[in-house]
């Protein structure tokens, strides 16, 4: 990569700012999707618990949950292989009760890319289009330029086990465009693949999404995925969709410990609120050890317990004691991962709590490294940390 | 000139010799293991094949074996005297009787290897997509019929299918039919003493090439637009082929030469080889020439199916 294209990906990637409003975030604007009220019962197990969402136009929304978390059969259900118990799903203004999976305007990527085995790329990707009825010129011109949009031109005769798991990837995603779906489903999209090839490949799918303005939903267990990828994510839990929000309130202001402790890593201290005022909370925690202040209101009880959220990397880590008294503890470096980028700290408190600490590695050479054993003190801003009351 | 052909010699020379030593290099404990269908394929097929083959070529005499010997050894003129008779074969081409025989037999093995697959393939698929818990017993009852003997069950159906059998008189109380059908001893009859005792044949190899298939891809198929009856065709069968192929074969080369079935439940025109072979063999003492109907069977069956199977194995290698 030359000097120009560097600036060039760079310019792309920091695009003019958007002044308009997110749909989502337009009070007026019409969903796409609409998920009412939905609940799916098997037998006495509830796999999704009333769940109601917004899906809008062109987003690339990510269900991320573990698994039994509900996420896909909810995925099932918008593509009708499972039925609602109760409920409905509205796609762009229609009422999908009844009608059969082969005639929504939906097409699914499956998680294990389900190609047919017997059939060539060309062929496997020519599926959709033969039961649509299109003329033979349309479906070879059609297959070439969806060959051609995965980068798989060469090789549209080949049969899927001759390809790798990259290239299948490349074909089911190919297959599940091919009708230009109104909204497409994404179950894993990216499980079968190993890491590098898991980054190139999200980049891929959020470009592809961009230019074809197709509605995407995307189910994951995979929260890196879910972060780099979506426009929203909706955090699935028990059946029950925990939180909504785009990847960064996600990861910065989750709305539960749940949602704290999926989502990346993060050290949680329990305590009581002992000043509450308008846009700020003092918080006493036996395992911190100090008071913790948090520069954001929450609508507690007074001497309510609450946790206090504190995610690694806002973490300030110096041996000489900073001059701030709120929001600074006094640690034990146990353990050490340098990772490049970065390094990992486990530091135990006086509490004998065990705190997780990362710090980028600025320089090359940074001086005087921590060490085991060695005596720290760990800082961070009001605004750093999160009370959750749930 | 001299000198190509003798790298020709030499190449082959070393290609061999090559082979050879490759072949050398197996252990004694691999080859005695490959050994072992071969030499029970050598001995319990291909020599008494031979045999067969063998006694096809003499003529018919009253004697103990009833056929004349083809090597006959002159002591005085030390002359060995070959003498191979053709005339079995000339015979069966002449005679329409057997060419009709073998395509009755063709025909009926067909008819009831296509409806035996029309009742296994939904047995075989139910199977298949059934709960693990009953899969075992499933497969289970599919195979429990092999514990009778095969005779017994056969005429079973006897007394199923004659005119006061369960069938007639089912059907009668219902008041579906006036007056009995004539069921046994019909080419119907035939049909069905084959599909019920070579469906387990057909059931077990489609079990296990559908049991393999991917639910996910049925729904793949219905996901971009094809209605359950075309996935079915569609993905479905064409998945399930290699069990079908197998299934056919498993019915299909038996059939042909179906002796019990036809003699039970079949009428004295129902024209199948398998009792034109019988009879050449029993009642008329003809060994030479029911040995000569038997080795054109083997011919007019293997070279199609080894056709069929050499292709098939080279899509599954592939």
């Amino acid at each position: 990569m030359n000097a120009s294209e560097i600036k060039s990906t760079i310019t792309g990637v920091a695009n003019p700012v958007n002044t308009e409003l997110p749909l989502w975030k337009q009070p007026d604007a019409t969903p796409f999707v609409r998920i009412e009220n939905i609940t799916k019962k098997f037998d006495d197990f509830t796999a999704v618990d009333n769940v109601s969402l917004n899906i809008y136009k062109k987003e690339l929304f990510c269900l991320l949950g573990g698994s039994g978390s509900g996420k896909s059969t909810l995925l099932r259900m918008l593509a009708g292989f499972e039925n609602p118990t109760s409920g409905r799903i509205i796609i762009d203004g229609v009422d999908m009760e009844g009608i059969q999976p082969w005639n929504r305007p939906i097409n699914m990527m499956f998680q294990s890319y389900a190609l047919f085995p017997h059939l060539s790329v060309a062929d496997n990707i020519a599926f959709g289009l033969k039961r649509q009825g299109a003329s033979k010129h349309d479906v070879k011109t059609r297959v070439a330029e969806m060959l051609d949009m995965v980068q798989l031109g060469h090789l549209g005769k080949r049969k899927p086990h001759q390809l790798s798991g990259g290239q299948r990837q490349r074909v089911a995603l190919a297959r599940s465009l091919v009708k230009r779906p109104k909204l497409l489903l994404l179950d894993e999209p990216l499980g079968a693949l190993d890491k590098k090839l898991r980054e190139e490949t999200q980049f891929e799918i959020m470009n592809l999404q961009e230019d074809l303005g197709v509605t995407f939903v995307v189910v994951t267990h995979d929260q890196e995925e879910a972060m780099t990828l979506a426009t929203r994510i909706g955090v699935m839990n028990q059946g029950l969709i925990v939180q909504t929000d785009e990847p960064h309130d996600v990861y910065e202001y989750p709305s539960s410990r749940f949602v704290a402790e999926f989502i990346g890593s993060v050290n949680l201290f329990e305590g009581f609120v002992t000043e509450d005022n308008v846009d700020s909370v003092r918080i006493e925690s036996k395992e911190a050890g100090c008071p913790l202040f948090v520069a954001h209101g929450i609508s507690c009880a007074p001497q309510q317990r609450v946790h206090v959220a504190l995610r690694p990397e806002k973490i300030n880590m110096t041996r000489i004691k900073p001059a701030q008294d709120d929001n600074c503890l006094k640690g034990e470096i146990i353990e050490i991962a340098y990772m490049g980028s970065l390094s990992v700290y486990r530091v135990r408190l006086q509490s004998g709590k065990e705190i997780r600490v990362t710090q980028p590695n600025f320089a090359r050479d940074m001086g005087e490294r921590f060490t085991w054993n060695e005596h720290v003190f760990l800082s961070w801003d009001v605004d750093s940390s999160v009370v959750l009351t749930s | 000139m001299s000198s190509l052909s003798g790298n020709v010699w030499l190449s082959g020379f070393s290609t061999w010799k090559a082979r050879f030593i490759s072949l050398r290099n197996i252990s004694w404990g691999r080859l005695s293991v490959i050994s072992v269908p071969y030499l029970w394929l050598a001995v319990f097929f291909f020599i008494p094949f031979l045999v067969v083959f063998k006694i096809s070529l003499s003529e018919s005499a009253i004697a103990v074996p009833p056929y004349t010997d083809l090597l006959d050894f002159d002591m005085e003129e030390a002359y060995l005297n070959i003498k191979l008779n053709l005339g079995n074969y000339l015979y069966l081409w002449e005679d329409s009787f057997y060419f009709d025989a073998y395509i009755s037999s063709i025909k009926i093995a067909a008819v009831s290897t296509f409806f035996t697959l029309l009742v296994g393939f939904p047995i075989a698929y139910l199977i298949a997509r059934s709960d693990d818990k009953y899969r075992g017993i499933l497969l289970a009852l599919v195979i429990l019929p092999f514990w009778t003997s095969f005779l017994l069950r056969v005429y079973a159906w006897v007394g199923l299918l004659k005119k006061q059998g369960l069938v007639n008189e089912v059907l009668m109380s219902m008041g579906i039919i006036n007056e009995p059908l004539t069921m046994l001893q019909t080419d119907f009859a035939v049909y069905i003493g084959i599909v019920y005792t070579y469906l387990p044949f057909m059931i077990l190899p489609l079990y296990s090439a559908l049991e393999k298939m991917d639910i996910s891809l049925l729904e793949a198929a219905e996901d971009l637009g094809a209605r359950p009856i075309q996935s079915f065709f569609m993905v479905t069968v064409p998945l399930a082929m290699p069990g079908i192929i197998a299934g056919c074969m498993l019915v299909f080369i038996p059939a042909v030469g179906e002796y019990v079935i036809p003699a039970l439940l079949g009428g004295s025109d129902t024209l199948m080889i398998g009792r034109v072979l019988w009879d050449e063999f029993s009642l008329n003492r003809d060994w030479p020439m029911a040995s000569a109907v038997a080795t054109v069977m083997l011919v007019f069956l293997v070279l199609p199916i080894m056709l069929i199977r050499n292709k098939s194995g080279k899509e599954e290698g592939m």
